[in-house]
């Protein structure tokens, strides 16, 4: 598929966003991926939810480490600047990034591997920081351009495709998050496109360290019986704790939902979350009850989805480190240099 | 009665101390009351990876002629640290003299014939001064400071003022450090009239000079040339860099809601540290991190990403020895080859070599528009014996109309007028391409970076021409290198000669000494000294010039002839390495005897080896 060129044709009946972009104005490059993969699912939810917020897809820069769902950025939002980095030092490239342009909107892709195994301790620092961004982990359990090999995320005692059992415990992206600093924690399916795109819709909205770990099916090398990360398994075991929807603007209903419809809750920036609750225990503020649930929930096997953890009050790191409001990109020699005169003052101290 | 070495501003003066004893202020008031007397002064720290109890020694360098590097050898030798006693008493000169705490008596054995002993029963004043024990330990420092200005004939108003500046905010110390000031020259001028030789008069050599460390003025430089973001993570001998920096951001870099145009993130290692770097490079902030040559180890695989990717990035490499702790406390230049080949695949780095802190400021600066101008990782080499002592040199100077070069940068309205964005086309045939800032042009001028496997237009290719074609551009783009750096700086002897030597860094202070002492033997040597990597046609034209050339460098593989004999233009038989590696600054008798003995093996006329 990869040599054939997408055609430029559109249908003519293609709706528009409110800045009169279609759906393919958010397209990239034909995908390289096998075909069914779980990933192209996400680049397909990415570009649903960017168009759906109103964002010009040259505002959003989109960061990556090493591997399949590393490639995927060139994918889709083709007009937006991308970085295909190295193999688990993402969060670091994107920490910088940030910090050089506040005013543009960050993506972060990675996958297991990436994030879990060898990029687990940059994984863990980007978000304590706080670094203002959507990173998404399309998670598989698996190496696939290398061929089958386990990752991190791999469940204990799951068997590889030809029939090895993991022995490791699981890297659970999740919890990890949540405990370090995390202030927007989701996970997903790639299955299920409703869930995601409103996720992905949130956490793109969300200012702080947003992630969300999204299961990711390997059609290639781990979609067989005595898998835990395959298609089968996460619709059999996939417990939705809730279903979010991010409203822009100032919701009209100021009302509390009916009982079991859902409830508003409103972000530090004015933004506004309309939460159902499926689990009805579930309480996506409270970081030690979530930890407890999702620990619980992983010795039975469960696949918990949903909002799992929001920090309402967040901020982000060019926050705390009190950062000009002008991107520092765009800073000029007058406000850079300090110049001549405040040189001879230095002279002057130092003699 | 055994010769005594009698000299006016022309000494070197070692303090053995042990490390934590509150010595290194005492010992720095010392250094700068001979400046501000108007003589120049070089001081070294030569300090422990520990923070008490191991054994530190600073080194002062007075030269009325300005000489600053390390000389060899110690004429007067300030004996405080019992540890180290034997092998600090065997460092001195014949002639020379030895200041020690004479409270507890001594076995003759503990002593030799051929120097001047000078005793002073430092721990019996100060017991019978100060009960508190902490008291005791810290006013013997500034005592023994004023003891050596009676012995020395150091003005006791410079000191007094330096007393007051270095406890300004503190003031409730002044007085007792006056007073045991004093107590101590007191007893000088009392007890040991006459008793020391070597003299400091005052005199006007220092002129408009400052005292700065290579750090701070590499941090300053990073400053004035625009950087706005560091991450780090901290490592001797680099870590004060990264702090000076915050330090001179607080001062310069708030805006007027006293908000901060700058960001510092301490990154949790090395490999953090530069991928921030190269993030906020890519995102068209000028960055920088400050490392030495573990931190360069770490950073490899990102170093290869910036190279091939072409994003600008600046690395100050504070080179020491290594790796583990000990030695990187200890300073070298042996990080060359790792900088200027570092990472995987055909990679080549442009390196600058910043002979003292004047030069770390310049370069400091000029590393940013050459890394936005070539869009490629530049490396500021300084090393331990620049970074952290302070040197005294000329005042550091900038030219209000220099701008900043932030290199070929496609805006939006060039976009719109329709030039042609290729990210790795060559259009101006110098092999340095066009970018763009993300987020530039709604339509136009995005691409997706990645390290070699694209096109011209940054497309996905594994063709293998197309990878060839951009690798042969790199090399392009690393010859129009040579353009843009420092030129070498070349003195001739001033009779011809055949012979040349070739010298880089913190070498040059000591080789200015050497070069001087060797014509006074009747060894004359054209110079040049290297400022920068890639080398330009002088360097080779002065090799060519010449029948043999020394290349001096701190390190045990002559690193800098190995860079010289890949330029492929360079007969490996002309060039005879200097070496000197132990990790102490290198000094002027060693590269004299050096010398001096390769030309004896040349078959030249013998030469008397200088001694002090």
């Amino acid at each position: 598929m990869t040599y054939i060129a997408k055609p430029k044709l559109q249908h003519p009946k293609l709706a528009h966003n409110s800045l009169g972009f279609t759906h393919r104005d958010y397209e990239g490059k034909v995908s390289t991926l096998c075909a069914g993969c779980g990933h192209d699912s996400i680049s397909a939810a990415l570009i649903h939810s960017f168009f759906e917020l109103n964002i010009e897809p040259h505002r959003v820069a989109k960061l990556s480490g090493i591997g399949c769902s590393s490639k995927t950025p060139d994918y889709f939002l083709g007009q937006s600047h991308g970085f295909n980095s190295v193999h688990g030092r993402m969060p670091s490239v994107m920490t910088g990034a940030n910090l050089a342009n506040r005013d543009l909107i960050y993506l972060g892709v990675s996958g297991d591997g990436d994030s879990a195994s060898i990029g687990l301790g940059q994984f863990a620092h980007l978000l304590r920081r706080g670094v203002n961004m959507l990173y998404i982990v399309e998670n598989n359990g698996v190496y696939g351009l290398t061929k089958g090999q386990f990752s991190a995320t791999a469940d204990k005692g799951s068997k590889s495709k030809k029939g090895a059992g993991n022995m490791d415990e699981p890297i659970d992206l999740v919890s990890l998050a949540i405990v370090m600093g995390a202030t927007f924690v989701a996970r997903s399916f790639s299955g299920d496109k409703k869930q995601l795109v409103e996720l992905i819709k949130a956490a793109i909205e969300h200012k702080g360290a947003a992630l969300i770990d999204c299961i990711s099916p390997c059609v290639a090398f781990n979609n067989h019986p005595g898998s835990t990360k395959s298609f089968d398994y996460v619709r059999e075991h996939n417990e939705a704790v809730n279903a979010v929807e991010f409203i822009e603007g100032k919701p009209e209903i100021k009302a509390d939902y009916a009982p079991g419809t859902g409830t508003l809750v409103r972000q530090h920036d004015g933004t506004y979350l309309k939460l159902r609750k499926l689990a009805a225990e579930y309480e996506p503020t409270d970081k030690s009850a979530a930890l407890a649930y999702l620990m619980a929930s992983h010795a039975k096997g469960e696949v918990v989805t949903g909002l799992l953890y929001v920090e309402l009050e967040s901020e982000d790191l060019c926050e705390r480190i009190d950062m000009t409001a002008t991107p520092l990109n765009r800073l000029n020699e007058a406000e850079l240099c300090p110049g001549s005169a405040a040189l001879e003052t230095i002279n002057a101290e130092l003699r | 009665m055994q010769s005594r070495l009698e000299r006016t501003n022309d000494f070197v003066v070692l303090f053995a101390n042990v490390n934590g004893s509150g010595s290194a202020s005492a010992n720095r008031i010392f250094a700068r009351s001979l400046i501000r007397m108007g003589i120049p002064a070089g001081s070294r720290n030569i300090f422990p990876s520990n923070i008490q109890g191991l054994p530190t020694w600073y080194e002062v360098r007075v030269s009325a002629e300005g000489h600053l590097g390390r000389r060899g050898g110690v004429d007067l030798m300030v004996a405080m640290n019992p540890q180290t006693w034997d092998k600090d008493v065997k460092s001195i000169e014949p002639g020379g003299y030895l200041f020690y705490d004479s409270s507890k008596p001594l076995p003759p054995s503990k002593f030799r014939d051929d120097i001047n002993v000078i005793g002073v029963p430092l721990t019996e004043i100060c017991n019978k001064q100060y009960s508190d024990p902490r008291q005791r330990q810290l006013f013997k420092n500034i005592m023994y400071v004023g003891a050596l200005a009676g012995l020395l004939g150091i003005e006791s108003a410079v000191v007094e003022k330096l007393i007051g500046e270095l406890y300004k905010g503190k003031d409730k110390l002044i007085a007792p450090n006056l007073e045991a000031f004093h107590i101590g020259r007191d007893y000088a001028e009392k007890n040991l009239k006459g008793a020391l030789g070597l003299k400091a008069e005052r005199t006007d050599a220092v002129r408009d000079r400052i005292l700065i460390e290579g750090n701070d003025a590499a941090a300053l430089g990073a400053v004035y040339g625009g950087a706005t973001v560091a991450a780090w993570y901290p490592i001797t001998p680099s870590t004060s860099l990264a702090e000076a920096f915050q330090r001179h951001c607080r001062r310069y870099r708030l805006d007027d809601k006293g908000k901060n145009r700058f960001a510092i993130i301490q990154a949790e290692d090395e490999l953090a540290a530069i991928g921030t770097v190269i993030g906020a490079a890519w995102n068209g902030a000028r960055a920088f991190t400050a490392t030495a040559g573990p931190g360069i180890s770490l950073m490899q695989e990102f170093i290869g990403l910036a190279y091939f990717a072409e994003i600008p990035a600046v690395l100050f490499d504070v080179q020491r020895g290594g790796p583990s702790t000990g030695m990187p406390t200890r300073t070298q230049q042996s990080d060359i080859l790792a900088c200027a080949y570092a990472s995987h695949g055909d990679t080549r780095h442009v390196l600058l070599f910043p002979e003292d802190p004047r030069e770390c400021f310049e370069f400091g600066a000029l590393a940013f528009d050459l890394a936005d101008r070539l869009q490629t990782p530049i490396f500021v080499m300084l090393d331990l014996d620049i970074g952290m002592n302070e040197w005294l040199v000329k005042p550091l100077a900038w030219n209000d109309a220099k701008k900043l070069d932030r290199g070929k940068v496609m805006t939006a309205a060039e976009l719109e007028a329709g030039k042609e964005f290729g990210r790795y086309l060559d259009v101006d045939g110098d092999g340095i391409p066009y970018r763009t800032y993300p987020g530039t042009h709604p339509t136009k001028g995005a691409y997706f970076t990645r390290g070699t496997s694209r096109d011209r237009y940054a497309r996905y290719s594994e063709e293998g021409p197309v990878y060839v074609d951009n690798m042969e551009r790199l090399l392009k783009k690393f010859d129009t290198a040579k353009k843009l750096v420092p030129a070498p700086v070349r003195k001739n002897a001033r009779e011809a000669t055949k012979f040349g030597a070739i010298y880089f860094g913190s070498t040059s202070v000591a080789m200015d000494e050497a070069i001087g002492a060797l014509e006074r033997t009747g060894v004359h040597l054209d110079t040049l000294r290297l400022r920068a990597y890639p080398f330009t046609d002088e360097v080779l034209d002065f090799i060519r010039d010449h029948e043999k050339v020394f290349l001096v460098e701190q390190n045990r593989d002559a690193q800098l002839r190995t860079l010289l004999l890949d330029t492929g233009r360079v007969d490996p038989a002309k060039i005879v390495p200097i070496l000197h590696y132990d990790g102490t600054p290198i000094t002027a008798n060693f590269i004299v005897s050096d010398i001096g003995r390769r030309m004896q093996e040349l078959g030249r006329a013998a030469i008397r080896v200088v001694a002090s």
